[in-house]
C-alpha cells in the first residue's frame, strides 16, 4: 500500500504535509496490536492533525440516509474519536499534520511511548530526515517516489493533480477535483466545504484538507 | 475512470461495466433516501424553468448504487481497486505488501539492496493486466526476483516468465504493484527497462524505489545513485526505526539487525 508515497507536487509544496502511520507486522507484533494502534491514534489526536484514518474510515466520513436539508447545512467538521473508537481490527493507523513542528512534537510523544509498531513518515525527503535527527532518531528505511512515468499523457493538469494524488488509493476522481476547484474559482462553494467534500472520499483518512485548502485558494486567486 | 455516464437516449445514468473497475467509491458516498419518482419530477421541472439546482456534489439522493455480488474472474477487479477490500494473498488492505514500511522489524530490504515498487494505473487512469504482464515478461528476463508475498506475484503462472493467468488478463484495475528487490548495481538496468516498456503500455506508471538506511540514518547510495541517473525524488515515505518484534505466542525475541541505529 504505497497511499502516500506519490503526492504529486515539489519538495517545498510539501511543507504543510507530514503524514505520521503506525503499522503492525504479520507474525512480528501484531499481537494485541488494535490496543497500541489506538494508542498511537490517540497520542496523534493530542497533537492537533489536520486528518486521522484507521484503514477503513477518515475523520472526515460520507453519511447514510441524510435529510434534505443537508444541502444547506453540511458539517465540515473532523471526527477524531470515531476514528479512535471504530479501529476494530489489525491494520495501518495514520495522521495527517500542517506543519513539522506538530509532526515533530508528536514523534517526539510516540518514541517515548514505544508502541513497538513500525512508525512511518510520509513527506519531503529533506522533511523526514529533519524531523527523525530533531527527535534524536535515525531513518532506518527510506522509499523514494521517484514519480510518474505518463508517456501517452494520460494525466491531467498539476491543479488537478495535487489535490487528486493526496488520495492515494485514487478515491478522490479526477472530475471531482476539477470540479471542486471549478466551485471555489466561481464562488459556488467555500474552501472549508470543497476539502470537507473531497477527504469525504478518502476512506484512509490520510487526505490533507489544509493542504488541499491551501491549493484551492492558490488557484482562486491565480484566477483573480 | 468515467465509467459512469448519462445515457441520453433513456435520459439515465448508467455504468459501462467494461470501463467500471469495481472500485466502491459510488457506493461508499453519502446518501439520501428519496422516492425516485419525485427527484425526477424536480429535476424535470427545474429543467423546464432554466433553473438548475446545485446539490451537494458527494450526495446520491436515491441512494441508487447497490454493490453487486460479483463472479471469478470480474471479483479480481474489485480486489485490486476498492482499498477497503484485505488481499487474502497479503493479508494487508490494499495492493502491494508491508514493504519497507515494516522493514525494521521484517528485514525486507537490507543494506545493499535495492526495491522496487512499480506501481500501474495510478493515479486515476487504471490498467489492464496484460498491459502489467508487458512489464513482468520485460523484468523477467532480467532475471529479477519478484516478491513473493505481492499480489500480483501471486497471479503469476510462470515466475521465470513473468507471465499472469491468461483469464484475467483483459480485466480493468485501479492500480496493481508489482515489487521486487535486487541488488544496488542493477538499478540503472531495471528502470531503464522500466521506462522503455512505460512507453508501450496504454497506461500511467507510479515508480517508487527504497533502500535500507545506515547507522547513522543517511543513504550514500541509492540517492546519490538515483541522482546520477537524472532523478528527482521529492518525496518519500521514511521507517523511523521504532518497531520491534513484541510477539510472545511463537517464543520469537527480538531480530537481532547489525544495522540496527539505536533509537535515541
Amino acid at each position: 500500500m504505497t497511499n502516500t508515497l506519490h503526492r504529486y507536487g515539489k519538495a517545498a509544496g510539501f511543507e504543510d504535509d507530514y503524514i505520521l502511520f503506525a503499522i503492525p507486522c504479520k507474525g512480528k507484533n501484531d499481537e494485541e496490536a488494535v490496543k497500541r494502534l489506538k494508542e498511537f491514534l490517540e497520542i496523534c489526536a493530542r497533537h492537533h492533525p489536520v486528518n486521522m484514518g484507521n484503514s477503513t474510515s477518515g475523520a472526515y466520513r460520507p453519511s447514510q440516509e441524510l435529510h434534505p436539508t443537508i444541502h444547506w447545512s453540511r458539517n465540515t467538521k473532523a471526527d477524531y474519536n470515531g476514528v479512535i473508537a471504530a479501529v476494530e481490527k489489525i491494520g495501518t493507523v495514520a495522521a495527517v499534520f500542517s506543519t513539522r513542528k506538530k509532526a515533530e512534537e508528536c514523534l517526539a510523544d510516540l518514541i517515548e511511548a514505544d508502541l513497538g509498531l513500525s512508525i512511518n513518515m510520509s513527506t519531503s525527503v529533506e522533511g523526514a530526515h529533519r524531523a527523525a535527527e530533531n527527535c534524536g532518531i535515525h531513518r532506518h528505511s527510506v522509499e523514494y517516489s521517484l514519480g510518474f512515468l505518463d508517456p501517452h499523457d494520460h494525466l491531467p493538469n498539476s491543479q488537478v493533480l495535487e489535490l487528486s494524488t493526496m488520495c492515494g488509493h485514487g478515491m478522490v476522481s479526477f472530475n471531482l477535483a476539477r470540479k471542486m476547484l471549478d466551485m471555489v474559482r466561481e464562488g459556488r462553494r467555500t474552501t472549508d466545504q470543497a476539502v470537507a467534500t473531497l477527504a469525504r472520499f478518502c476512506p484512509c483518512g490520510v487526505y490533507n484538507p489544509e493542504r488541499a485548502k491551501r491549493l484551492l485558494e492558490e488557484s482562486r486567486k491565480r484566477q483573480a | 475512470m468515467g465509467a459512469i455516464y448519462v445515457d441520453s437516449s433513456v435520459n439515465r445514468a448508467k455504468i459501462n461495466l467494461d470501463e467500471c473497475v469495481e472500485c466502491g467509491a459510488c457506493s461508499r458516498m453519502s446518501n439520501e433516501t428519496l422516492n425516485p419518482h419525485l427527484v425526477r419530477s424536480v429535476r424535470s421541472l427545474a429543467k423546464i424553468f432554466r433553473f438548475r439546482f446545485e446539490p451537494e456534489p458527494d450526495v446520491c439522493p436515491t441512494s441508487a448504487f447497490v454493490i453487486d455480488d460479483l463472479p471469478y474472474p470480474r471479483i479480481v477487479r474489485r480486489i485490486f481497486s476498492d482499498p477497503l477490500i484485505e488481499h487474502t494473498s497479503t493479508g494487508i488492505k490494499g495492493r502491494g505488501t508491508e514493504e519497507v514500511k515494516t522493514n525494521d522489524v521484517a528485514h525486507r530490504v537490507s543494506v545493499g539492496e535495492v526495491g522496487y515498487v512499480i506501481e500501474f494505473g495510478r493515479p486515476g487512469v487504471g490498467v489492464r493486466f496484460h498491459h502489467i504482464q508487458t512489464m513482468t515478461m520485460a523484468l523477467a528476463k532480467l532475471g529479477v526476483h519478484f516478491e513473493g508475498k505481492n499480489p500480483i506475484t501471486h497471479l503469476m503462472v510462470d515466475r521465470s516468465r513473468g507471465t499472469l493467468k491468461e483469464d484475467l488478463l483483459h480485466e480493468k484495475i485501479l492500480s496493481a504493484i508489482v515489487e521486487l528487490k535486487t541488488t544496488t548495481e542493477e538499478v540503472p538496468a531495471i528502470l531503464e527497462t522500466v521506462e522503455k516498456v512505460s512507453k508501450t503500455i496504454d497506461t500511467v506508471v507510479a515508480l517508487g524505489v527504497s533502500t535500507r538506511c545506515d547507522q547513522t540514518g543517511n543513504d550514500p547510495v541509492l540517492a546519490p545513485l538515483l541522482d546520477d541517473l537524472g532523478y528527482d525524488s521529492e518525496r518519500a515515505k521514511t521507517n523511523l526505526g521504532l518497531g520491534r518484534v513484541t510477539n510472545t505466542r511463537n517464543g520469537e525475541g527480538n531480530i537481532s539487525d547489525e544495522h540496527s541505529a539505536s533509537v535515541r
